[in-house]
Protein backbone atom coordinates (compact mmCIF):
# COMPACT_ATOMS: atom_id res chain seq x y z
CA UNK A 1 0.00 0.00 0.00
CA UNK A 2 3.08 2.24 0.85
CA UNK A 3 5.30 0.96 -1.80
CA UNK A 4 5.62 3.89 -4.61
CA UNK A 5 3.55 6.63 -2.44
CA UNK A 6 4.36 9.90 -1.55
CA UNK A 7 4.36 10.30 2.17
CA UNK A 8 2.93 13.59 4.50
CA UNK A 9 3.92 13.06 7.56
CA UNK A 10 2.02 14.93 10.97
CA UNK A 11 4.46 13.56 13.91
CA UNK A 12 3.24 14.57 17.38
CA UNK A 13 5.84 15.63 20.09
CA UNK A 14 3.67 13.70 22.64
CA UNK A 15 3.23 11.02 20.93
CA UNK A 16 5.77 9.49 17.66
CA UNK A 17 7.57 12.30 16.23
CA UNK A 18 8.23 12.99 12.55
CA UNK A 19 11.27 11.87 12.30
CA UNK A 20 10.51 8.27 13.80
CA UNK A 21 7.76 8.02 11.44
CA UNK A 22 9.75 8.83 8.25
CA UNK A 23 12.23 6.20 8.99
CA UNK A 24 10.10 3.84 9.56
CA UNK A 25 8.00 4.89 6.75
CA UNK A 26 11.09 4.85 3.84
CA UNK A 27 11.33 1.02 4.90
CA UNK A 28 8.03 0.34 3.52
CA UNK A 29 8.72 2.11 -0.13
CA UNK A 30 7.38 5.33 0.43
CA UNK A 31 8.70 8.67 -0.69
CA UNK A 32 8.28 11.07 2.59
CA UNK A 33 8.22 14.31 0.77
CA UNK A 34 7.01 16.72 3.83
CA UNK A 35 7.70 15.89 7.92
CA UNK A 36 6.55 17.50 10.66
CA UNK A 37 6.34 17.30 14.76
CA UNK A 38 2.58 19.43 16.03
CA UNK A 39 2.87 20.28 19.55
CA UNK A 40 -0.99 20.31 20.67
CA UNK A 41 -0.43 21.50 23.94
CA UNK B 1 -4.22 20.85 12.72
CA UNK B 2 -1.23 23.86 12.80
CA UNK B 3 -2.33 26.20 9.71
CA UNK B 4 1.19 26.42 8.60
CA UNK B 5 0.83 22.55 8.29
CA UNK B 6 -2.44 22.98 6.50
CA UNK B 7 -1.14 25.32 3.71
CA UNK B 8 2.04 22.56 3.13
CA UNK B 9 -0.58 19.55 2.51
CA UNK B 10 -3.01 21.80 -0.06
CA UNK B 11 0.39 22.23 -1.76
CA UNK B 12 1.45 18.52 -1.76
CA UNK B 13 -1.73 17.32 -2.76
CA UNK B 14 -2.29 19.70 -5.55
CA UNK B 15 0.95 18.65 -6.94
CA UNK B 16 1.12 14.81 -6.43
CA UNK B 17 -2.41 14.39 -6.57
CA UNK B 18 -5.00 12.37 -3.76
CA UNK B 19 -4.03 9.12 -5.49
CA UNK B 20 -0.36 9.50 -4.68
CA UNK B 21 -0.17 10.79 -1.44
CA UNK B 22 -1.18 9.99 1.89
CA UNK B 23 -0.82 11.65 5.14
CA UNK B 24 0.97 9.47 8.44
CA UNK B 25 0.02 10.53 11.57
CA UNK B 26 1.66 10.34 14.87
CA UNK B 27 -0.55 11.58 17.26
CA UNK B 28 -0.26 10.66 20.41
CA UNK B 29 -4.16 10.92 21.42
CA UNK B 30 -7.43 9.94 19.59
CA UNK B 31 -9.20 12.98 19.35
CA UNK B 32 -6.05 15.15 17.69
CA UNK B 33 -5.25 12.43 15.43
CA UNK B 34 -8.87 12.15 14.49
CA UNK B 35 -9.00 15.93 13.82
CA UNK B 36 -5.93 15.25 11.93
CA UNK B 37 -7.40 12.65 9.09
CA UNK B 38 -10.77 14.85 9.43
CA UNK B 39 -9.09 18.64 8.32
CA UNK B 40 -6.83 16.32 5.66
CA UNK B 41 -9.94 14.46 4.19
CA UNK B 42 -13.21 16.84 4.92
CA UNK B 43 -11.76 20.11 5.76
CA UNK B 44 -10.60 22.01 8.28
CA UNK B 45 -13.42 21.51 10.88
CA UNK B 46 -12.39 24.77 13.18
CA UNK B 47 -12.19 26.74 10.28
CA UNK B 48 -9.25 28.62 11.03
CA UNK B 49 -6.87 27.27 8.47
CA UNK B 50 -6.25 26.91 4.73
CA UNK B 51 -8.11 24.21 4.52
CA UNK B 52 -11.52 25.43 5.89
CA UNK B 53 -14.32 24.36 3.77
CA UNK B 54 -12.11 22.18 1.69
CA UNK B 55 -12.05 18.91 1.00
CA UNK B 56 -8.89 17.45 -0.03
CA UNK B 57 -10.35 13.67 -0.10
CA UNK B 58 -6.53 12.66 1.16
CA UNK B 59 -6.69 9.52 3.50
CA UNK B 60 -4.61 9.72 6.55
CA UNK B 61 -3.41 6.48 8.40
CA UNK B 62 -1.62 6.47 11.79
CA UNK B 63 1.86 4.85 12.57
CA UNK B 64 0.09 2.33 14.45
CA UNK B 65 -1.97 0.77 11.21
CA UNK B 66 1.28 0.90 9.24
CA UNK B 67 3.18 -1.78 11.30
CA UNK B 68 2.80 -4.56 9.11
CA UNK B 69 4.69 -3.09 6.49
CA UNK B 70 7.26 -1.36 8.15
CA UNK B 71 10.73 -3.06 8.72
CA UNK B 72 9.82 -5.27 12.20
CA UNK B 73 13.23 -4.06 13.87
CA UNK B 74 13.02 0.20 12.86
CA UNK B 75 9.61 -0.29 13.89
CA UNK B 76 10.34 -1.18 17.58
CA UNK B 77 13.49 1.23 17.41
CA UNK B 78 11.13 4.04 16.71
CA UNK B 79 7.59 3.11 17.57
CA UNK B 80 7.94 0.18 20.35
CA UNK B 81 8.19 2.18 23.23
CA UNK B 82 5.01 4.50 22.57
CA UNK B 83 3.26 1.93 20.97
CA UNK B 84 3.06 0.18 24.66
CA UNK B 85 1.65 3.64 26.69
CA UNK B 86 -0.54 4.52 24.22
CA UNK B 87 -3.96 4.08 23.32
CA UNK B 88 -3.72 2.23 19.95
CA UNK B 89 -6.86 0.97 19.82
CA UNK B 90 -8.87 4.08 20.31
CA UNK B 91 -6.48 6.02 18.17
CA UNK B 92 -6.87 3.51 15.40
CA UNK B 93 -10.80 3.43 15.70
CA UNK B 94 -10.88 7.29 15.50
CA UNK B 95 -8.64 7.86 12.63
CA UNK B 96 -10.63 4.77 10.34
CA UNK B 97 -13.54 6.82 10.89
CA UNK B 98 -12.14 9.65 8.36
CA UNK B 99 -11.41 6.85 5.61
CA UNK B 100 -14.46 6.00 4.79
CA UNK B 101 -12.88 2.25 4.74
Amino acid sequence: MLKGKKAAILGDRDGIPGPAIAACIETAGAEVVFSTTECFV
Amino acid sequence: MDLENQARIKDLAEKYGKENLIIVLGGGEAEASGLAAETVSQGDPTFAGPLAGVSLGLKAYHIFELKEEVDPQVYDEQVGMMEMVLDVDEIIEEVKEYRGD
